[in-house]
This record gives structure tokens, C-alpha cells and sequence, in this order.
């Protein structure tokens, strides 16, 4: 049922959706990668992976125009990235809600419609029912009406998932989704996300521990380590060649018969043969 | 006075009163903001800040009886230079628990050295610390209307980007919500509700008018705007039985206005313990 990425790819030649060209990341004192050169078109599913502490939420934070570059140029759409697009939907990291929160789901996902807006609207139905219908998109219409307090990491995902795609964007920026699941939630999260992709067009890019999961649906890959980028396809990025130019010292890739991988000879591994 | 057989005619004889007639009409407006602010209060875990506020606009208002200006003048002052200094130190000040108590116990002390200077005469303090809605004024009423209006324009334009800021500040930051500017105008309104609550409930007991109520209210609804109306309906309450109850016996109106909002926010959770969450019919509140 999924569609693979060549098919994608072939459904013509787009202006590219995100565009960077020697784009340095970071502080006036330290930058945290640098020279970075990447492009995504429509509808494709990138992965962002590397060490902690690398620079994949940074790489986020610039799309949505809450830092800006060192040096280098970022696009969105031919244009540099500002706050408040609404053509970006983004899940952030570690995205907890207190577990004494007692307001029913939908209304997260209403204001992620019209949140921004002055006022009180407590007669727009419009609203909600682009709310229920970004819930059924997710398959959570059952939480509507369920305490945000009350939900299960997956189910909180699925919310926040409904949350960012509410206004229809372009782009998805899911930081870290999938930590705090189990393996059938990641499994079913990762479905989610791939349909969305492929159904909508919208180009996802997800920040990840491990890379393997992913595998399968993937277009392309952005690894982050070192203070540098490497992006392109999996097979293209993830091999003993590639690593070892981006972090300076030697580091195997090992692939299992199931397409698997494992990187071995940096501190992290950040794919682990399943 | 007696409690009669027809509660009518208690309330009519009550009403009677010039007095009583002014604390009823500013009770209600300030149970209304109260309930209301106190809602956002409760949802961003400000509760602490709020009571911050009024031990800041104790000194104000000590102040103000030291130089012989009206206490709320100095209530507004203290509270709203507190707002303005929580609102500046940052989207996650209202956390600073510590820095925040070491404010409030210095301002406790400058409004105690204030008073002490005054006379050395206790009432005044007495009033602000424990609330005297029974000697407000006729001119305070309105100047109270007049604030509860501002207060609810406030709240009602910033509703939307609030509740969004409140629940999930990350994304609403990511959106080009301004929350610097929303917390700092919240703040304000809320410095201002506490100022004019304190006329009520004194300084010590805000919470009874401010954060019990609402809390109480976010274990009954799921629907903010449903929670607000609650949040109101049982300060209202309490503050109206409060003062009918007060009346007719010898004890402060501020103790059973605690107590009522107390006992309601106790029997609510003891209702929600017996009766699990997830076993209450979906989407019934």
C-alpha cells in the first residue's frame, strides 16, 4: 500500500519545496554545523538523524524562523523562512501536557486552526469541524471529546499530529515522535505519517533515534554529526564511505538481509540491527 | 438581625441596606472577573503569581493609607509593577517559585513597616489583609464596574491566542503568537482583577475567589468556555451566600465565602474520586 518514492518522484518536476546553500547554523560565539547544502521537493519523507546535542532540532528551528542563519541562504518556497507560516505544521520535542489538564482534545486541534486569531469564536462551527476533520485524518475521532490529561503518549501523538495538519500545511516539522512508543504505536505513527506524505503531498521531515523503522518509507536522509550535514537517499548516505568523510574517523555501516542497518565506531548508534 | 421563615423577606429586608446593596454589586463583579481570570490562572499554574500580586499591592495599598491616598490606588500600583516585573523576567517566570516568594515575603514586610508608621493603628491593615466589602463605597462600586468592563474587553480579544499560549506554548511561539505580549497583557488584567478581589476578600484569602472557583470548575468541564461559566457561577455563589449568611450572623463575610468555595471544591473532587473520569458518559460536560 505504500507508494514508493521513485513513483513519487515521477509525478513531474517541482520547484523545490526547502532549499538551503551553505547554510551555517548556531550562536555568534559557536556554530553548531556548517556549510550545509540540501533540497527537498513535494511530497517526499526525510529523516533527520544524528548524536544528541547535533543540531537536527536547530536545523528545525530555522525552517519555522526562530533562529537565523550564521552565513548561507535557507528557502521555503523561494523565500526565507519566517515565524508564524502557515504552510509549516511542527510537533515539537518532548511535547508533554500536564497530566492535570482537564480540556478535551478537540479543542488543541481548533486552536491550531484559529489560535492565532484575536477574539472569542464560541459560534464558529466552521472551526470545529475542520478540527474533527483533521482528527479522522489521524483516526482519533474517538479522543475528541477525551481529556488531554488523560491520553496515552500515542494517543497525545496522534492529537499533535491532527494539531499541525489542522491548517492544511506543506511542510511537517515532527521533532522526535516516535520516542516514548512502543514498537506497535511507532509502527502505526510512522503509517500515519507516510499516508499523509504520500496522500496530501506534504514533504515530512521527522527527527529520529533510529533510523531502521523508517527505512522503508523513507525518500531521503539528512544526517546531522559533527558539526556537518550529510543528505541524500538512504542507500546514498548511509554507507561505511559516507559517515566516515562526515564524522573524520572510520565508521562501518553493517546491513543486515532485511535492509537493516547498524553503525559501528561512533559513540551513539544510531541505527541498531532490529 | 434574625433569619424569618421566608428567605424573600430576609433578602429583601437585607437589601434594604445602602451598605449591603454595595457590597452585593461589587461582590458580583468581582466573582465575575475573579472567576474568569482565575480561569487562565489555574490553566498556566500562575496561582502562586497571583497571590504574589496581592502581597505586593499590600504594601502598595499601605502605602497609600501612609500618604493618605485611596487604598486601591496603591493595590493597582503594587500589583500592576508587580505584573509589569513577572512579565518581564520571561515566558517561564510565573515558574520562578522562589524568586517570586522572596518578592512577596519583602513587600509583607514593607506593607507591615507602612502601617506601622501610620498610626500603629490595626484596622486599616486588618481590612486590606482580610477584605471589607461591607464599607465599600457607592463610588467604589463604580470605579469596580468600570475595571470588571476592561477586564472582560481584555480578556475576551486576547481568548483565543491565550488559551493556545496556555495549553501548548511551544507551537503557539512557532506560530507567531506574540507571548511575550500576551503574558504581559494577562498580567496586567490579572493584577488589576486581584486589586479589585482584595476589596472582598482582603489580601490573604484571594484564592478563595480566584483560584478555587475555577479549579473546582476544570474538574467539571472539559470546555473551556463551559469551565469559565462554572468558575463564575460558584464564585458568584459564594460570594452571594457569603454575604446573605454574614448578615444575619456575627462572623466575616470573607470566612464563608472561603468556606463555601472550599466545601464545593472538596465535594467535587470527592464526586470525581468515587466516580472514575474515564466511566462519565463522553462529551457530557
Amino acid at each position: 500500500m505504500n507508494i514508493t518514492a521513485s513513483e513519487a518522484v515521477t509525478v513531474g518536476v517541482q520547484p523545490d519545496l526547502i532549499a538551503a546553500e551553505q547554510l551555517t547554523a548556531g550562536y555568534p560565539r559557536k556554530t553548531v554545523w556548517q556549510n550545509a547544502n540540501f533540497s527537498f521537493g513535494r511530497g517526499e519523507f526525510v529523516a533527520v538523524i544524528g548524536p544528541n546535542g547535533a543540531g537536527k532540532t536547530t536545523l528545525f528551528r530555522m525552517l519555522l524562523g526562530l533562529q537565523q542563519p550564521i552565513s548561507g541562504s535557507i528557502k521555503i518556497f523561494g523565500k526565507s523562512p519566517k515565524r508564524g507560516n502557515p504552510q509549516i505544521g511542527y510537533v515539537p520535542q518532548r511535547h508533554i501536557i500536564d497530566s492535570e489538564t482537564n480540556i478535551e482534545s478537540i479543542e488543541l486541534v481548533r486552536l491550531g486552526l484559529s489560535g492565532k486569531k484575536w477574539g472569542f469564536n464560541p459560534f464558529v462551527h466552521r472551526d470545529r469541524e475542520a478540527a474533527f476533520a483533521a482528527l479522522e485524518s489521524v483516526g482519533a475521532t474517538e479522543l475528541a471529546h477525551r481529556s488531554l490529561g488523560v491520553l496515552s503518549g500515542g494517543e497525545l501523538q496522534r492529537i499533535f499530529l491532527a494539531e499541525a495538519l489542522v491548517s492544511k500545511p506543506d511542510i511537517l516539522l515532527l521533532d522526535e515522535p516516535l520516542s516514548n512508543l512502543d514498537l506497535r504505536r511507532e509502527t502505526e505513527m510512522l503509517h500515519l505519517v507516510n499516508d499523509v506524505v504520500r496522500t496530501r503531498g506534504v514533504t515530512a521531515l521527522l527527527i529520529a533515534h533510529n533510523i531502521n523503522p523508517l527505512l522503508p518509507h523513507l525518500d531521503e536522509v539528512v544526517y546531522v554529526a559533527n558539526g556537518k550535514i550529510a543528505t541524500g537517499k538512504p542507500s546514498e548516505v548511509l554507507t561505511s564511505e559516507s559517515l566516515t568523510a562526515l564524522y573524520g574517523v572510520q565508521v562501518e555501516v553493517l546491513r543486515d538481509p532485511h535492509g537493516n542497518v547498524a553503525i559501528i565506531g561512533v559513540e551513539e548508534h544510531h541505527g541498531a540491527l532490529a | 438581625m434574625t433569619f424569618s421563615i421566608n428567605p424573600l423577606s430576609d433578602l429583601q429586608q437585607m437589601l434594604h441596606y445602602q451598605f449591603m446593596m454595595n457590597a452585593f454589586e461589587a461582590g458580583t463583579i468581582v466573582a465575575i472577573i475573579a472567576g474568569i481570570t482565575g480561569y487562565f490562572v489555574v490553566l498556566r499554574r500562575s496561582a502562586f503569581t497571583a497571590h504574589a500580586f496581592s502581597e505586593i499591592g499590600f504594601a502598595g495599598a499601605a502605602a497609600a493609607v501612609l500618604v493618605n491616598v485611596a487604598p486601591i490606588a496603591g493595590l493597582l500600583g503594587g500589583s500592576i509593577m508587580g505584573g509589569l516585573a513577572i512579565a518581564a523576567l520571561g515566558r517561564r517566570a510565573t515558574n520562578r517559585d522562589t524568586q517570586i516568594g522572596i518578592v512577596l515575603a519583602f513587600s509583607l514586610g514593607m506593607g507591615l513597616l507602612f502601617i506601622s508608621l501610620y498610626t500603629g493603628y490595626a484596622t486599616e491593615a486588618y481590612s486590606i489583609l482580610f477584605g471589607e466589602i461591607l464599607g465599600v463605597s457607592a463610588g467604589q462600586v463604580q470605579l469596580t464596574l468600570v475595571a470588571g468592563i476592561l477586564i472582560l474587553l481584555g480578556v475576551g480579544f486576547l481568548y483565543r491566542p491565550l488559551l493556545f499560549s496556555s495549553l501548548d506554548e511551544d507551537v503557539a511561539e512557532a506560530k507567531g503568537i506574540p507571548l511575550l505580549f500576551i503574558g504581559t497583557v494577562f498580567m496586567l488584567l490579572v493584577a488589576v482583577a486581584v486589586s479589585f478581589a482584595v476589596q472582598v476578600t482582603g489580601v490573604l484569602l484571594i484564592f478563595s475567589l480566584m483560584v478555587t472557583p475555577a479549579a473546582t470548575a476544570q474538574y467539571v468541564s472539559r470546555r473551556p468556555q463551559t469551565g469559565m461559566i462554572i468558575a463564575v457561577a460558584i464564585a458568584l455563589g459564594a460570594t452571594w451566600v457569603g454575604l446573605f449568611v454574614a448578615f444575619y450572623t456575627p462572623y466575616p463575610v470573607s470566612f464563608f465565602i472561603t468556606a463555601i468555595a472550599f466545601g464545593l471544591y472538596l465535594a467535587v473532587r470527592v464526586v470525581r474520586a468515587v466516580i472514575r473520569p474515564e466511566k462519565l458518559p463522553i462529551a457530557s460536560l
